[in-house]
């Protein structure tokens, strides 16, 4: 650090002292630079360079593709108007068989019934019933007769449709959102259009977890800013505790309070409240429960930051003044908090708007959020182009409030286990 | 600070005591259902109700006897500690870096590497899942190491700077003045001074890599599963008392992450009230 500075010192004074000092500067630059790099290069593998390849999974059409190249080909300058020629036929035919020795049918139909509803069982049928390549002129009448879904234009539509090498499918999919055969983009049918639904339930569930922490955490935040540091000290563990203790203990123990034999349930049954149980888990009430109660932290401690710097001189002088303490509280307390409560409001939205864990345990199936969607395309059904188109509308989300965010606190940091 | 908003009226009088008790309700609703599962874990009986039948320890021995339970609590550990390794040299030399580091590129780096804070953990984990199956990494301590390295990185460099930015360099000018080499210098004056911050941020560390349990969910195989993907199982399946004695020995094991940072927080406190 002052090495470069000592180092100077001694160098030789014919070079003028401008020089010198331009390449001392440039030396500390490259040493500082030396130390990041080892750990941008990490990131690159672990973290920039997996989120990368997601975002290129939403858009990346290849099955078709790679499976079926002669009929890709065909079909390159086809209008779509019509049910294309003998060409596209044969080039289908071809492919189907050499799939078929390949094994690798499913690859392609599976991605094609995403498109077209059924089509795994036209190729599956087509690639069993085509027994011997087609006489050179007679593959459209054989395909047909095998299957007549081949001379509609839908089904072909759906394979120009696929043809990649890049698609918006994924994407527009996870809006909601398809083309129709002549490639405008229309809503999607009935039955696939969900996601909105889901984005929409996510954000409902966000927003009011948000709300409550708020809600939850503005007193308690005041009174810790309020109360003699000792005191608020020592209350302060009743905020940290929970915060360090882990997500899944969290979870576990909402379960085991809410549960119908749960602690509050007999409580209330033995008090005489209630003669049945409530449902109070596995359902929408129990998600705001257990996710305020993970998030409640998140909110005190950047509000309690803020109110700790307000100088207390203030509502003394509005005091004084002769306004109310609730005037005072409003017009004086309150305007002050605001960087807080903002910093604080979009740190809980931005951790609710991913979470997993929490819903997908104390949860029933439609109080499932985006994350739940994103790992059930993942691992149970493995739509990975939806899976990752899905990631790839909540990673825009989250980065545009944690834009927002770095606006708004720009410099001070919360530090904790950021759980999710 | 003391009594600053002393209430003088009785309205804020009232106010004050409205807050204290608002607050104080919600301070328990905070530490209540922590607080209500651990005597279930010392229950004799096998339901998870009050009142409890007798006090015995057999959740605990359940948990001792059983493989599942022990391999996920070692698996825990040697991932956590792993990666506290990693991401604490990665992420002090960063922050070193950092503190000397004038660019106009500087907020974009920062951002880079704090973003795997604010990325929501199934974005990640699907990212991963995706980019290291074909290398073999799943199903593998390496993988699973290297991304709860990437995940703890970000608090190290957070606690690191923070401290590092709250250094006298004159400290360091003066050692250098009386003699010191850089190296004798940063071992003897700079080094003991950063100690509690860099222990913090090896806290934070361990902590975010024991807790984590999303990435694991995708990219664990049975061999390395840890504490919290065995409780997310147990919890999923039904939960036994056997999970609560896990859920005690996980909070237990925060509690004392907790008070370590605690004393090491009050610890730089006093070293800097010497130094002024």
């Amino acid at each position: 650090m002052t090495a470069a500075f000592v180092a100077g010192a001694d160098a030789s004074s014919e070079v003028p002292l401008k020089r010198r000092l331009k390449r001392a500067e440039r030396t500390r630059r490259l040493k500082a630079l030396a130390l990041i790099l080892p750990l941008l290069l990490f990131l690159l593998f672990t973290f920039l360079g997996p989120i990368a390849g997601m975002l290129w999974r939403s858009v990346d059409d290849w099955e078709v593709r790679q499976v079926m190249p002669h009929t890709v080909a065909a079909l390159a300058d086809w209008d779509g108007k019509d049910v294309p020629g003998e060409p596209a036929f044969a080039a289908l035919a071809g492919d189907i068989r050499t799939a078929r020795d390949a094994g690798t049918v499913a690859i392609a139909s599976k991605r094609l019934n995403y498109a077209l509803n059924g089509f795994r069982t036209i190729m599956s049928g087509t690639a069993r019933n085509l027994k011997t390549l087609p006489e050179p002129g007679t593959a459209k009448d054989t395909l047909i007769g095998i299957n007549p879904a081949w001379g509609e234009r839908a089904t072909w539509a759906a394979i120009k449709g696929a043809s990649g090498p890049l698609t918006s499918f994924y994407l527009l999919g996870a809006l909601d959102l398809t083309r129709n055969l002549d490639g405008a983009i229309v809503a999607a049918p009935e039955e696939q259009a969900i996601y909105r639904d889901v984005f929409g339930r996510t954000f409902t569930i966000s927003l009011g977890v948000t709300v409550l922490c708020l809600i939850l955490g503005f007193p308690v935040a005041y009174m810790l800013a309020t109360l003699p540091t000792g005191q608020s000290n020592v209350l302060m563990i009743f905020v940290l505790l929970p915060f360090w203790t882990s997500l899944l203990v969290r979870t576990c123990a909402w379960i085991v309070v809410l549960q119908s034999e749960g602690i509050v349930n007999d409580s209330l049954r033995w008090i005489g409240l209630i003669d049945e149980p409530l449902r109070l888990i596995y359902n929408r009430f129990g998600v705001y429960v257990a996710m305020t109660h993970v998030l409640l932290p998140f909110m005190i401690l950047p509000l309690y930051s803020s109110m700790r710097s307000i100088s207390p001189a203030y509502m003394r002088a509005a005091a004084s003044l002769g306004a109310s303490p609730v005037t005072a509280f409003l017009r004086i307390y309150l305007p002050q908090t605001v960087p807080g409560i903002g910093a604080g409001s979009l740190l809980v939205f931005i951790l609710a708007i991913g979470y997993y864990i929490t819903p997908a345990l104390v949860g029933g199936a439609a109080d499932q959020m985006i994350s739940y969607f994103i790992a059930f395309y993942t691992t149970e059904t493995v739509n990975w182009g939806l899976a990752s188109a899905l990631g790839a509308v909540l990673l825009l989300a989250t980065l545009l409030l944690a834009v927002v965010y770095g606006k708004l606190v720009h410099g001070q940091q919360v530090t904790g286990g950021m759980k999710n | 600070m003391s009594d600053n908003h002393a209430p003088r009226t009785a309205s804020q009088r009232v106010a004050w005591i409205t807050t204290v008790v608002v607050a104080s309700l919600v301070l328990v609703f905070l530490m209540a259902p922590i607080l209500a599962i651990m005597p279930l874990s010392f229950s004799s009986g096998s339901y998870l109700t009050y009142p409890l039948p007798g006090f015995s320890l057999r959740w605990y021995e359940d948990f001792l006897n059983s493989p599942r339970w022990v391999s996920s609590l070692k698996n825990s550990v040697i991932i956590g500690v792993a990666s506290t390794i990693l991401s604490m040299v990665l992420g002090t030399l960063a922050s070193l870096g950092l503190a000397q580091w004038k660019s106009k590129f500087k907020p974009l780096v920062l951002a880079i590497v704090l973003s795997p804070v604010v990325v929501p953990g199934v974005i990640t984990a699907v990212g991963l899942y995706f980019f290291f199956a074909p290398l073999g990494l799943t199903g593998s301590y390496a993988g699973l190491i290297l991304a709860h390295t990437a995940l703890s990185t970000p608090f190290v460099v957070i606690t690191v700077s923070a401290t590092l930015q709250s250094f006298d360099m004159n400290l360091a000018r003066a050692a250098a003045s009386l003699g010191a080499s850089p190296i004798y210098a940063f071992r003897r004056v700079i080094l003991p001074l950063i100690l509690p911050g860099l222990a913090s941020g090896a806290l934070f560390a361990f902590a975010t890599s024991f807790d984590e349990v999303v990435v694991v969910l995708f990219m664990a195989g049975p061999e390395q599963r840890t504490l919290p993907r065995e409780m997310f199982s147990g919890i999923r399946e039904n939960i036994s008392p056997t999970i609560t004695a896990a859920a005690v020995i996980l909070t237990t094991i925060s509690v004392i992450l907790l008070a370590t940072l605690e004393a090491l927080r009050r610890r730089n406190e006093r070293l800097k009230g010497n130094l002024r």
